[in-house]
């Protein structure tokens, strides 16, 4: 059979990411390639397009819509301020004068003698884009952003929810199979990346808004207690927008589940060191992941950041199950049997056979497995 | 209304090999088409990760990886480098070398996502709604005049959806053209962009009242790859669908697809153009229905859409229910849905926590698959409420013309129906064909017939069939090309026979005598059945058989002739049989945890849907 690529999640003490900053719109560049940037410092600006307000002039005037620009004290393109005279009719008796006022300050957008509609439109938001990572601009995208690039450790999380951020890391439990208590969250975590182990509860959550802390990395959460914590039930993972009070990331799943010890060794390794994570998480095509980014200040040595191509599973590869009835075990991968065979659901698949840390060994299909990839 | 198939091709060389992708969103399946003696037949199926996501970026590399699997399988060499070898090289006297064409479908990139809007959401919406969903899109949201919003509100729907195209429609031709130009200045407002590449004008089609054309122009045409065409609805009476179909297919090829990653490098391996999988499931569909004069309906579950397909008196609809799917949407379905119902159809008991779970890890790891059999029965648990929600969402869209006036009779006056009622009749429904991941590739076919039996509920008698390997995309496309080879395949391998469900209305009580049945098979044996109420039986009938079945059921169940009536019919069989199924329609489910857990493993005994199970799995 031929080789075929199998999804993984990164966990690497060194690598070279290139992350693009896109604007939503095509805007202005504030940077030159070679630059050295901040995760915090703008990289791009665009100036956002005003909200639209539209009145119907015709309507409010009782004036058919192709004679409203007779009664228009401002034209197409003007600005104008909120509660200014927009239109006003000329009445002989000053008595019936009706003036139509402004709802917003901005411009003109257009006028419609079809429709009797004057569409206002306020006045445009800077959005500046930040570099999200410590690095090098490594490529200008005329008009658009930037490409960063970082020498750095890279976690890639399972899943995730909040946006960018950035923050030291502190590493709060003592082993990888410890859960995240409130009593593990302490005021000196108010901004930091707050590494837990095994498991995330409602209550630790709720300390660790109330603290401050930017972003919390653990091995797992209930399903009922995110719900609690957004509000209602994730049907579609495409996150990355909400806004809990932290970013939130998970290295492996639902449920109670150690990190895996590649994980918390790289993440307890790099205690102290500034961190860019994101929570946004796509798993569709064009999947993201959530991520921990942790810069190096030095540049790497020659042939470091450089990690093989995965290619396929391999022996000896490290491996995660990812299904019942081993989900969340980490083990390595001791045979890559050809044939398909028929597992307990009766089903024919592809398999493969792993070996757990003491000793035990399982069949699981090959689809049930995720590599951890990074080396 | 026909399913959107883009015009018949003609190739140069005569198609002895063909090999088909279907680039799905999580899977790109392969297929090699062989023509053996004079017909053609399905041989060799590879399948690959679709690759548009990192490190690849690239669709092309799954297609590859797919196909080298069917090399591997065959011994044929199809590929040289990254370059599909055409024609086959038979005629110099290399018959195991190269292909006479390549053709692919896709939904790859999350299929095409469009926003439409209309004047009145329940007319010019809807035509607009079904002239999107036909062309194979997902239809993000109906916007129109009388949707509730303020105006500033749908602005900022505009602005937020990021759709690939818009359809605009509104107004019959010579009418009012102030509500059209509306909308026209509402999206320009919006000014409306793309989700794939900043830097290329949203394609938009105006398919309205023609009157309006110019102002369209003129408002849109700067702010827009803007593309006028015929109003999708002339007059009130008729809808016009193609002609704006077929511009959703063009701009999909000539825009959408180009910015999804190594899309131009695919259009350019195929011999001919990429439709939209949903769209060649239609054709193929709509074919079926064609060819044996059946009402028919079809369901492509997937990962993350879950499409309805129906013809009744010829007539196509297509919709797709975007967030109902078994990988990426499964979590919705279990929103949607709720966990009450996902459990009714489980035989044993299970912590919420531990199911809620389960299913959150499924959706974040969407490629894994059961493999206990208690983790199969959950799955096929939510795939009957996926299949369920998604027919419901195809009734209400799947209707007459609204708005159209109708001739009433004083009858009628006691008949309160409203214009554009469903056209949806399960009592005149001939066939069911499933097709998708959980459908097609169920451990036993039984569990394929028993899940769209208990979504559907199909009434009186009705025929099932699956498709064996999930193959009607490949067969869709090609089609357009060789209409004798898509035939062929899909006859002998394709669709496979599961068999008829016969079915009376009404309910009764637990053991009470429910339907009797002489059922005589074609070598003159008779089997007679006395079926009892809250019983379901299957009696074999191979595939190709058919069987004469005379029905008698209970004075309050109904065949479809009136309650107690007689029915004598000619059945078709398949792999699974007959079924005949005593469960009352609707189906009631006891409402106690331990009896509902007793009756569903009676009835997947009955039908030895699993591995014997206990009451208690």
């Amino acid at each position: 059979m031929a080789h075929s690529y199998t999804p993984g999640l990164t966990v690497t003490d060194r690598t070279m990411v290139h992350r693009r900053r896109l604007l939503p719109l095509a805007g202005e560049v504030l940077v030159n390639i070679g630059d050295k940037v901040r995760s915090d410092q703008p990289v791009a600006r665009v100036r956002l397009p005003g909200k639209v307000y539209p009145v119907n002039l015709a309507n409010q005037l009782s004036v058919a819509p192709g004679e409203i620009k007779e009664y228009l004290v401002k034209r197409e393109g003007d600005a104008i301020q909120k509660d200014e005279i927009l239109a006003e009719n000329k009445p002989i008796i000053k008595w019936f004068k009706t003036e139509i006022r402004s709802p917003v300050g901005g411009t003109i957008e257009s006028v419609s003698s079809v429709t009797g509609q004057v569409l206002l439109r306020e006045p445009p938001r800077v959005l500046d884009l930040l570099a999200y990572v410590d690095g090098i601009v490594a490529e200008i995208i005329l008009h658009q952003g930037v490409v960063v690039e970082a020498d750095c450790a890279l976690v890639q999380g399972i899943f995730g929810i909040g946006g960018e951020t950035w923050g030291d890391i502190v590493v709060a439990v003592g082993s990888r199979d410890e859960p995240l208590l409130p009593a593990h969250v302490s005021p000196a975590m108010k901004g930091k990346v707050v590494v837990g182990g095994s498991f995330l509860s409602t209550d630790t959550m709720a300390k660790a808004k109330a603290t401050g802390v930017a972003g919390l990395v653990v091995g797992g959460i209930h399903d009922k207690d995110l719900r609690e914590l957004l509000g209602y039930d994730l049907g579609v993972a495409i996150t990355g927008t909400e806004q809990v009070g932290f970013t939130l990331i998970l290295t492996e799943g639902f449920g109670a589940i150690p990190m895996a010890a590649k994980t918390f060794g790289l993440l307890s390794a790099h205690a102290g060191q500034r961190a860019s994570i994101s929570g946004a998480t796509q798993i569709r095509a064009g999947v993201i992941r959530p991520e921990i980014v942790v810069p190096y200040r030095e540049p790497a040595s020659t042939g470091a950041g450089r990690d093989r191509q995965q290619e396929g599973v391999r022996l000896g590869d490290s491996v995660r199950i990812i299904r019942d009835p081993f989900f969340g075990r980490i083990s390595e991968v001791s045979a890559l049997p050809h044939d398909l065979k028929k597992i307990p659901t009766e089903s024919e698949v592809r398999v493969l056979e792993v070996r757990f840390s003491d000793g035990t060994r399982a069949v699981v299909p090959r689809s049930n497995i995720e590599v951890i990839e990074g080396g | 209304m026909t399913a959107s198939a883009p015009p018949k091709l003609s190739t140069a060389v005569p198609l002895n090999v063909i090999v088909a992708t279907d680039c799905g969103s999580t899977t790109t399946k392969a297929i090699l088409i062989e023509k053996i003696g004079e017909e053609y037949r399905q041989t060799y199926r590879g399948e690959a990760p679709t690759t548009v996501e990192a490190p690849f970026e690239d669709v092309t590399r799954g297609v590859l990886n797919a196909i080298a699997e069917i090399e591997e399988l065959s011994g044929r060499k199809i590929l040289d480098d990254d370059k599909i070898i055409t024609p086959n090289r038979a005629s110099q006297g290399d018959p195991k070398t190269g292909v006479d064409i390549y053709i692919s479908t896709s939904s790859a990139g999350g299929g095409l996502q469009m926003m439409v809007t209309g004047v009145v959401q329940s007319m010019t919406g809807e035509s607009a709604q079904r002239a999107a969903l036909g062309a194979g899109a997902i239809v993000i949201d109906v916007l129109a005049s009388n949707d509730g919003r303020l105006p500033h509100e749908k602005i900022e729907r505009i602005r937020s959806m990021r759709p690939d195209m818009i359809l605009m429609s509104g107004g019959t031709d010579g009418g009012a053209v102030t509500h059209v130009v509306e909308m026209a200045e509402y999206v320009a407002a919006a000014e409306p962009r793309p989700r794939f590449g900043a830097t290329y004008k949203l394609p938009l089609i105006f398919a309205g009242n023609k009157d309006a054309r110019s102002q369209v122009q003129r408002i849109l045409g700067d702010k827009a790859a803007l593309e006028i065409t015929d109003n999708i609805r002339p007059v009130l009476e008729k809808e016009n669908l193609a002609p704006a179909r077929d511009k959703i297919h063009d701009l999909f090829l000539e825009h959408v697809m180009q910015q999804a990653p190594g899309y131009k490098k695919l259009m350019e391996m195929t011999g001919a153009p990429i439709m939209p999988t949903p769209a060649a499931v239609g054709v193929i569909m709509e074919t079926i229905a064609k060819r044996e004069r059946l009402n028919l309906i079809g369901v492509d579950i997937g990962g993350a859409t879950t499409d309805v397909f129906s013809v009744f008196r010829g007539i196509f609809n297509r919709t797709v229910s975007a967030n109902l799917g078994m990988s990426y949407s499964i979590s919705n379905v279990l929103a949607e849905a709720g966990l009450s119902n996902i459990m009714r159809w489980v035989p044993f008991t299970i912590d919420e926590q531990t199911i809620r779970n389960r299913i959150k890890n499924k959706m974040i790891r969407p490629t894994t698959i059961p493999q206990t059999l208690d983790e199969l029965q959950i799955e096929q648990a939510i795939a009957r409420e996926a299949l369920r929600l998604a027919l419901i969402h195809h009734k209400s869209l799947a209707s007459g013309l609204k708005g159209v006036q109708q001739e009433r009779t004083i009858s009628d006056m006691f008949e309160q129906q409203a214009s554009g009622k469903t056209l949806i009749d399960m009592l005149q429904l001939d066939l069911i064909v499933g097709s998708g991941g959980i459908l097609s590739h169920a451990p036993r076919r039984v569990q394929s017939m028993l899940m769209m039996v208990d979504a559907y509920e199909p009434l009186g008698f009705t025929a099932l069939s699956v498709d064996s390997i999930f193959m009607m995309p490949h067969l869709g496309v090609l089609s357009t090309i060789d209409e004798k080879a898509a035939v062929d395949v899909f006859v002998r391998d394709c669709m496979v026979y599961l068999g008829t469900c016969i079915a009376p209305i009404g309910q009764g009580k637990d053991g009470e005598s429910w339907m009797d049945c002489d059922i005589a098979f074609s070598d003159g044996s008779i089997i007679e059945s006395h079926l009892k109420f809250g019983d379901l039986q299957v009696f074999p009938l191979e595939s190709g058989a058919t069987a004469k079945i005379t029905a008698r059921p209970a004075k309050q169940a109904d065949l479809g002739a009136g309650p107690g009536v007689t029915i004598t019919r000619e059945v078709r069989g398949g792999v699974v049989g007959l079924m005949l199924d005593g469960r009352g329609r609707p189906v009631m489910l006891p409402g106690e945890r331990t009896a509902r857990a007793a009756a569903l493993t009676k009835w997947f005994n009955a039908v030895n849907l699993y591995p014997v199970l206990d009451a208690e799995g």
